[in-house]
């Protein structure tokens, strides 16, 4: 097992090699040097021109050198924590990002528990139910959330909840709460409004696992293992629950490497519908404004965050299945 | 018909046979044949084939089914209401298809116009009226469109089906101009990956070893990414300055450059499937060349399996073309697809004001769904000696 462990975190060292690179192409994607914009708006919007502090910054990030310089730079500076400078916000990049990516795991993570929690027991029900009122039901609301953009069902609970209720659904914080120091009411106060949009952003992935469930079991189901436990005279809840379930599940936890980087996609944008304090909004802004060292950073450490959380799936898949491990491959 | 106990080498034609029995008309036909047979069994699918083909007619012809030019502004009729089409008349006789004139008040408190049917003047709906001068394809130039009321000019009334915007355009000709450009986003962007994903797929398949290592493992990597973030850096980088038609392929091939991935898996596997085939063996035997072997003998046999992950493709494509136009980062105003629109209905105290506005997203949802449900049958189809 530690074998596995230590050649799977090995596998993931280009990944994340492969990762920088495309965020550092990210920051130098927009045309021209982005220290020059920087110069440029300060001019235009009458600020003093600090030139020592632009000479720091030049030489820091070895602006005027050849790429792959400016990239060793870049990626020293990561490596110790120095995300780089917002242009835009005028302060290191660093303290805008941690807690917004702390607040997207947060966010991803529980969606995560969410749909798992939904979707085996509703699958298990849909399958050993077959064509019952149960299984038309979840198979109405697999297809319902299979079609429904996270970002339109957003919308429209926006919309139910303004009009119909007055009330706002937006943001993860009450008012009060939002520039409050943390405590264990302002997580109380995160508890009670995660919900929305961890129901937004499960939808779309409960559908899918319920089906995936559904599917599997049902293969299960009419091998004859099973035959032979109810012969022995199991009962049919042991029958369904000890073996047929647990197979079932397998393929669940490889799925979990894809589903992670789906979930912080959709929350970038669902976070930006309902003005979520995450990562979504100030990545959109950044992009928009061009502040290139912020959206970098923040498409690198979302990344970094996804590949670890494969990482960890793998692992945890390993831990399930005997056969991955003994094979040491983590292919799927 | 069952499919299941045919036995394919017994299963010779009988040529003397004048007339085929409905049993043995299994025996004979072709692959094609037995897809549509097992398709036609597909009741979901097909409703959905007929939306998918209703829906690129609207696209095709969409100046012309449209009522209005998409950006044509009734100063007038700013948040109009969906109109009532109405066949009775006022004694409640049925009469041929007719809309009353709007009139419109303004709340002296709040400032918000409310729109009431003016029951004094009834204005027929017509076929082919004429309305919005085009030019069809930018061949033929009309001003016919399918469905219309002819006003004079200055009257006080407009044909808004499903209500107006806040410049007051004309809602339903917006998601019907949006159909185009959405619809065939997600064809040519599929396109796009489907060539990158043949070509690199059918590499790593094919000769396996180093390539299909290499290529593997770029195709984990780019899956490990989350896209939308990634699509939306690329996509910020996009010059603002660029005409549409440059935007729209811009976007297309962004979205296919992450996206090649999933058709690169699945021709891979076939390919790695049939490489063992014994008919494969038999062509590279009898001498056939590598080209001829893989697109004389390979390729047939896989066709049907790439249009229907084709099919379940298309979908993604059409959403993520949406959500980046939603965050403006996609397609830009001038240009009318479903997610410039629904960039209106971002606000929600004019969702509110105006719940029409989110139809545009009831478009999305229909073609995602009609698509993914011809996918779903296709794919069985596609096997038809399975289940």
């Amino acid at each position: 097992m530690a074998k596995f462990i230590l050649r799977r975190i090995l596998m993931a060292v280009p990944t994340l090699l492969a990762v920088s690179v495309v965020a550092f192409i990210i920051i130098q994607l927009p045309p021209g040097d982005y220290l020059t914009s920087y110069i440029a708006n300060l001019r235009a919007s009458g600020d003093a021109l600090d030139q020592q502090e632009i000479e720091a910054l030049a030489d820091r990030y070895g602006l005027g050198q050849p790429m792959h310089i400016q990239y060793l730079r870049w990626m020293g500076g990561v490596l110790q924590g120095d995300f780089g400078y917002s242009m835009e916000w005028r302060v290191p990049v660093g303290d805008l990002i941690w807690e917004r990516l702390a607040l997207t795991v947060v966010l991803s993570f529980g969606t995560l528990m969410f749909t798992w929690l939904l979707a085996i027991p509703v699958g298990v029900l849909s399958a050993t139910r077959q064509y019952s009122l149960v299984d038309y039901v979840a198979t109405f609301f697999g297809f319902l959330g299979l079609g429904i953009p996270d970002f339109l069902l957003a919308l429209v609970l926006m919309w139910i909840a303004f009009a119909y209720f007055n009330q706002s659904v937006g943001g993860l914080f009450s008012p009060e709460f939002v520039d409050a120091p943390w405590g264990w009411s302002k997580v109380a106060d995160l508890v009670k409004h995660l919900w929305i949009p961890m129901l937004v952003l499960g939808t779309s992935g409960t559908a899918g696992l319920i089906r995936t469930m559904r599917a599997n079991l049902l293969d299960e189901l009419h091998k004859p293992y099973v035959t032979t436990a109810r012969a022995k005279g199991l009962t049919e809840k042991r029958v369904v629950w000890k073996y047929p379930v647990r197979v079932a599940l397998n393929p669940f936890v490889s799925t979990v490497g894809w589903t992670l980087p789906q979930l912080v996609s959709g929350s970038t944008i669902v976070s930006v519908v309902l003005s979520l304090p995450t990562t979504g909004p100030l990545l959109l802004r950044a992009l928009t404004s061009q502040d290139m060292y912020l959206a970098g950073s923040f498409v690198f450490m979302l990344s970094v965050l996804t590949v670890i959380g494969t990482l960890l799936s793998d692992i945890l898949l390993a831990w399930v299945d005997p056969r991955i491990r003994f094979e040491g491959g983590a292919s799927r | 018909m069952s499919t299941e106990e045919i036995d394919l080498v017994s299963a010779a034609p009988v040529p003397e046979e004048p007339a085929l029995e409905e049993n043995d008309r299994v025996y004979v036909a072709t692959q094609w044949q037995l897809m549509w047979w097992k398709f036609r069994r597909h009741k979901l699918a097909m409703i959905s084939a007929v939306v998918v083909i209703l829906s690129y007619l609207v696209a095709i012809l969409c100046e012309f089914i449209a009522p209005y030019d998409p950006n044509t502004r009734l100063a007038a009729f700013t948040y109009a209401p969906p109109q009532r089409i109405h066949v009775r008349d006022e004694s409640g006789r049925f009469v041929a298809p007719f809309v009353y004139a709007l009139g419109r008040e303004q709340d002296p408190r709040t400032l918000r116009w409310t729109y009431k049917e003016d029951r004094t003047t009834r204005y027929p709906l017509k076929l082919f009226a004429k309305g919005d001068a085009y030019k069809l394809w930018g061949l033929w130039e009309t001003d016919r469109h399918l469905l219309g009321i002819e006003a004079p000019a200055g009257s006080k009334v407009a044909f808004s089906l499903l209500g107006r915007d806040r410049l007051g355009r004309d809602m339903i000709s917006r998601v019907i101009y949006g159909t185009r450009v959405s619809m065939s986003i997600g064809l040519v962007g599929v396109a796009l990956s489907l060539t990158l994903g043949i070509v690199l797929g059918g590499f790593s398949g094919y000769y396996g070893g180093f390539v299909d290592n290499v290529i593997q493992r770029t195709i984990e990597f780019i899956r490990s990414m989350p896209t939308i973030p990634l699509w939306m850096a690329l996509a910020a980088a996009v010059p603002p300055g660029w005409p549409p038609l440059r935007v729209y392929f811009a976007i297309t091939v962004i979205l296919s450059l992450i996206s090649w991935t999933g058709m690169a898996r699945v021709v891979r596997g076939r390919f790695l499937s049939l490489r063992e085939e014994d008919f494969v063996m038999a062509a590279r035997l009898s001498g056939s060349n590598e080209l001829r072997v893989i697109l004389r003998h390979m390729v047939p046999s896989f066709t049907s399996h790439i249009i229907a992950s084709i099919t379940l493709s298309i979908p993604g494509m059409i959403l993520s073309e949406t959500s980046l136009s939603f965050l403006g980062l996609g397609l830009r105003p001038p240009v009318v697809s479903w997610g410039v629109l629904l960039q209106e209905a971002q606000n929600v105290r004019s969702v509110a004001l105006a719940p029409w506005l989110l139809l545009p997203g009831l478009a999305v949802v229909i073609a995602i769904l009609s698509f993914n449900f011809l996918g779903d049958g296709l794919r069985d189809a596609a096997d038809p000696y399975g289940r």
